[in-house]
């Protein structure tokens, strides 16, 4: 199994500036564990403490994530998942 | 580094900041890719609705990035105003930049400057805030 992962700019230093990259996981957990394993360090990028950090938004398609169950969101083969950093600030 | 805007944005923004206050008003100006030049303004809500705080909504954020990349498009500009404080990034504003190719421009609306605006821009890459010029165009 494996599904299309959308990599942001500021993020593409890990993946060697590739857009789109490959992984497999059978929930959000799972893809995010295989990314790192893939491109170390990416994963300290999205997680803090075990959850997803803040600043980070991570879709399911076109759905996000935090309505899914967050790192439990399920992932079927086909689903493309979306990393988007969050624009916002004080 | 500069910046190169027109003033029909810039008036633009200055009327968004005045309009939504005391909320922060927010949005941002798309370009084609690799030009680095700001030539479509797409004012943004602020789903925190707050004069202290700003931010996309989730939805629009994916629905934003999904327009720039069907349009060959980037974000150019990232703009937010600050309502009682100078135009200059605050730490949560530091804190998220996840743009490292955007420039940052804040606008500033606090009444005791007022009618006067601060009008400033930044690249903030890696924590690190660079203030860069603002060259406005007729």
């Amino acid at each position: 199994m494996s599904i299309d992962v959308r990599i942001p700019t500021i993020l593409r230093p890990f993946t060697k500036e590739q857009k789109v990259v490959s992984a497999t996981g059978a929930t959000l957990r799972a893809v995010i564990s295989d990314l790192d394993a893939q491109y170390p360090g990416i994963g300290d990028r999205l997680l803090e403490n075990g959850a997803l950090r803040r600043f980070i938004n991570i879709y399911v398609n076109d759905e996000d994530v935090r309505f899914l169950g967050s790192l439990d969101a399920q992932i079927k083969d086909g689903d493309s998942v979306t990393i988007l950093p969050a624009v916002a600030g004080g | 580094m500069s910046l190169t805007i027109s003033r029909a944005f810039v008036d633009s923004i200055i009327e968004q900041s005045r309009a939504e206050y005391p909320d922060e008003c927010c949005g941002v100006i798309l370009g084609p890719v690799g030009k680095d030049s700001p030539e479509r303004l797409k004012p943004m809500i602020n789903a925190a609705h707050s004069p202290t705080f700003y931010e996309f909504d989730p939805k629009d954020l994916l629905a934003l990035y999904r327009e720039v990349d069907d349009n060959d498009e980037e974000i150019v500009v990232i703009y937010h105003s600050h309502t009682e404080t100078e135009a200059f990034p605050s730490r949560t504003d530091i804190a998220y930049a996840g743009e490292p190719g955007a420039h940052y421009v804040l606008v500033s609306s606090r009444k005791e400057i007022a009618p006067a605006i601060e009008f400033r821009s930044y690249r903030i890459i890696d924590g690190v805030v660079t203030e860069e010029e603002v060259s406005i165009t007729e």
